[in-house]
């Protein structure tokens, strides 16, 4: 059993960390077409970036609030601490949460209030977006916590590198939102998608950079993991490749290839979500916790293991149902209401 | 002003939860309605009700959207505003939670949009099954995070080391004493609301005369079911009473304003409880009635609230006079359902006028018992947030009152805006009622292609533009 309950905080935070990840990626890019929302031409355009997503927006939502319960069952005191220590991201992001969400329904049934809630999608969209990056970097930069509890103050997480990731994750999801609009639609939007997808591909890998150079240089702990040898020699190829993908991100978008740039959107989400990984693993509330600090019970975790390692293939294998029932492109003046 | 921090946390939570359980009470029961109609449909072939189907399916889109992005902060909150609700009891109740995500809400979630936009995508088969599907998670999910809230009330299957509770026995846990009573009591609760919500739709095309054909299928259905589970819950709600009784005797002491446990308690109809006197002021009572109802005895005694001290009893006001709304309310809907019944029986259901008018006004009864049902059993376990286990005192995270009162204010603002438009737009659709001939027969045209479904889907968009 010691064994087992050594492994048990890994497995979750594996888990986990699927969920984040599935959630970054699919909601990434429903929460990128609210993100390019602003730059299209008319209403009658945005119809068609909106249809583009509806079948799937709720669904891709739900890894969040899958994020949310998995972190409460095998880390409860990670849930509380986190959330409590990044109330005012957390709250002003589920708020936005609600704008754009009922959007997708109200902005259909709306006539003269149709812009209003235009502006509603693409402002919750984009503040949502950019609270996540904040709590992601206010996360990383660590909380104060004694005995066991958030111990800090309410704007400990206003200092510039969450502003900074806040930044990054509203740049990443405008490429995941664009590169899905190439995937998924046809004429003036899919032309005014290429290069928008291109200038994003451009600003997400600059401030891919910026992070990087910023870490290593602000936390002492996250230079030791990546340069200290022998680690260095196992850690190389992450920034390499995700500079390869970058690249052949780029030359795909200039041959007019419509579906691999979506692909490398994703790619550059996971390479970036690894290196995230490298630098934090096994704190889960930097600097001072650890995944096994901040485990529930064995019995916990184990009970929920069984339920999700059932469930989590089934989700997966209807998520690809759905997908594939509105698979296809769609056109301009196309839709499903 | 000084207002404590946890008043405002208290406050809030109850605000979007209040907020939050309005939609799933509604689209609980709306999407088993959807359901039987598809499945009525796909049976008979009779177009009414698919027609009918796909209208309740649009007003089910936007309650849904709503109930989706309110039920994503309560799940967040726990974490917020109640940093030690996960640490005590985050081993046991947050499985029920995380169980809830798992099974409920991907299975609703991705089956609703084949349902809402699957009309021209997928066989009639495969849409009803979707349906179904999407109805089955809402009931699992009912089932989940009533089984969380349930141990909250009767915890059961723990035990306590070092202040925090851990798990001893999983079946003790999820199906905890209150459990199935609790359960049984909503879901009956959240029929109950759709089928007046059906029935006042139907009641008020009828009174316009308009849309009559789909107006009696629905009248006439949402009377049927009512005419069932109106007494039904009457009964269920008793034996959930007698349960409360069992395991939390000072909350039902609190519902009856019953101060003095030495003698056979009255039956209080109206009164206003006296906190600080321990007593009711200008109190109509029935002598022994309570002692009758809860003993089924003439001097049956009932715990009092005096037999615990005052920093042990919940306040008394919120469910005494709540449970007075909740039962009110479930008589009259007894009562117009037994009428319709009655009326129906005589041939005279979809004629007699003035009952058309009084139910068609009658849409938010199943909503506001609802509301004043969670008030009393949620303000009836206080001063605990876990019974015996954790005290909502100690729950609270240690936000400063102006955190906590500016997101409680931003909540008020943006939910006062959703709701307001929400309401407005579900009108609308009323208004607009179900629309005319098919845009597929069953079991003819059905696109094989994503392409065929596209272009159908293009001529529709156009002839609706036109």
């Amino acid at each position: 059993m010691e064994g087992m309950e050594a492994y048990l905080p890994v497995i979750w935070a594996a888990v986990i960390g699927f969920g984040v990840a599935m959630y970054v990626i699919l909601d990434g890019f429903d929460l990128g077409i609210g993100i390019l929302f602003p730059f299209a031409k008319s209403e009658h355009e945005r119809d068609q970036m909106m249809n583009s997503v509806a079948p799937f927006w709720d669904g891709n939502e739900t890894w969040l609030v899958l994020g949310g319960a998995g972190l409460m069952v095998a880390f409860p005191r990670a849930y509380a601490i986190i959330l409590s220590a990044l109330y005012l991201p957390v709250m002003i992001m589920l708020l936005a949460l609600v704008f754009r969400g009922v959007a997708f329904e109200f902005r259909w049934l709306g006539v003269t209030s149709k812009k209003h809630w235009t502006f509603a999608f693409a402002a919750g969209s984009a503040v949502a977006a950019f609270c996540q990056g904040v709590i992601l970097g206010g996360l990383m930069q660590g909380i104060r916590v004694q005995n066991g509890v958030f111990a800090g103050g309410a704007f400990d997480w206003a200092t510039g590198f969450p502003l900074l990731c806040g930044l990054g994750l509203v740049t990443g999801y405008g490429l995941l939102g664009a590169t899905w609009l190439l995937l998924k639609t046809e004429g003036a939007v899919k032309e005014r998608a290429r290069p928008q997808a291109k200038l994003l591909l451009l600003a997400a890998l600059a401030l891919m950079v910026i992070v990087s150079l910023w870490t290593p240089l602000a936390f002492e702990r996250i230079a030791q993991r990546w340069f200290s040898l022998p680690n260095f020699l196992f850690l190389w190829w992450i920034p390499v490749a995700t500079a390869l993908v970058g690249y052949v991100g780029w030359r795909r978008l200039e041959a007019r290839d419509d579906v691999l740039p979506f692909i490398v959107a994703i790619g550059l989400f996971l390479f970036g979500f690894l290196g995230l990984v490298v630098s934090n693993f096994p704190y889960l509330v930097p600097p001072s916790l650890t995944i096994w600090q901040l485990a529930s019970a064995p019995a916990t975790q184990v009970f929920m293991l069984m339920g999700t390692l059932l469930m989590l293939p089934i989700i997966v294998g209807y998520t690809i149902f759905v997908y594939w029932t509105f698979s296809g492109k769609l056109r301009e003046g196309e839709g499903y209401h | 002003m000084d207002v404590h921090p946890l008043l405002l946390a208290r406050v809030q939570f109850a605000f979007t939860f209040f907020f939050h359980i309005i939609f799933p009470t509604f689209t609980i029961g709306l999407s088993a309605y959807i359901a039987t109609l598809l499945v009525m449909w796909t049976r008979t072939g009779r177009e009414r009700y698919r027609e009918l189907a796909q209208f309740w399916t649009k007003i089910f889109a936007v309650s849904f959207a709503m109930g989706v992005v309110s039920g994503i902060v309560l799940s967040y909150q726990f974490g917020t505003n109640w940093q030690q609700f996960s640490i005590v009891i985050g081993n046991v109740v947050g499985p029920m939670i995380a169980y809830e995500v798992l099974v409920a809400f991907f299975l609703e979630a991705t089956f609703l949009g084949v349902m809402l936009f699957g009309w021209n995508r997928v066989p009639p088969w495969l849409h009803t099954l979707s349906a179904l599907a999407v109805a089955f998670g809402t009931l699992l999910s009912a089932f989940w995070i009533l089984s969380a809230n349930s141990w909250m009330q009767t915890p059961a299957g723990y035990e306590m080391r070092e202040g925090i509770a851990y798990p001893v026995d999983w079946l003790a846990i999820i199906f905890n004493p209150s459990f199935p009573y609790r359960i049984a009591h909503m879901v009956t609760a959240a029929y109950l609301t759709t089928s007046f919500v059906v029935l006042a739709v139907g009641a008020r095309y009828l009174i316009a005369g308009r849309h009559l054909e789909h107006a009696r299928t629905m009248v006439r259905m949402a009377v049927a079911f009512a005419v069932i589970a109106a007494p039904l819950q009457l009964l269920i709600g008793d034996r959930h009473g007698l349960n409360t009784l069992k395991h939390q005797p000072i909350k039902v002491a609190a519902i009856e304003a019953h101060w003095d446990g030495s003698e056979p308690a009255p039956l209080v109809l109206l009164a206003w409880p006296n906190e600080t006197a321990e007593t009711n002021r200008y109190a109509i009572s029935i002598p022994h009635g309570a002692s009758l109802v809860l003993t089924h005895s003439w001097n049956g005694l009932v715990p009092g609230l005096k037999s615990v001290p005052p920093s042990e009893r919940p306040p008394v006001v919120p469910p005494f006079f709540a449970f007075r709304i909740m039962v009110g309310i479930g008589l009259l809907m007894i009562a117009a359902a037994l009428t319709g019944a009655y009326l129906g029986w005589q041939g005279r259901l979809l004629e007699t006028h003035w009952y058309l008018r009084l139910v068609q006004h009658g849409w938010w009864t199943g909503f506001v018992a609802v509301i004043a049902g969670w008030i009393v059993t949620e303000t009836g376990r206080q001063p605990w947030i876990a019974h015996g286990v954790l005290r909502t005192a100690d729950a609270v995270s240690p936000h400063a009152a102006g955190t906590v009162a500016t997101t409680l204010a931003l909540f008020v603002l943006v939910y006062g805006i959703v709701f307001a438009m929400g309401l407005y737009y579900i009108n609308r659709l009323i208004v607009r009622g179900p629309q005319g001939p098919a845009t597929t027969e069953p079991g003819a045209g059905t696109p094989t292609r994503p392409i065929s479904a596209a272009e159908e889907a293009g001529r529709q968009a156009l002839r609706a533009a036109g």
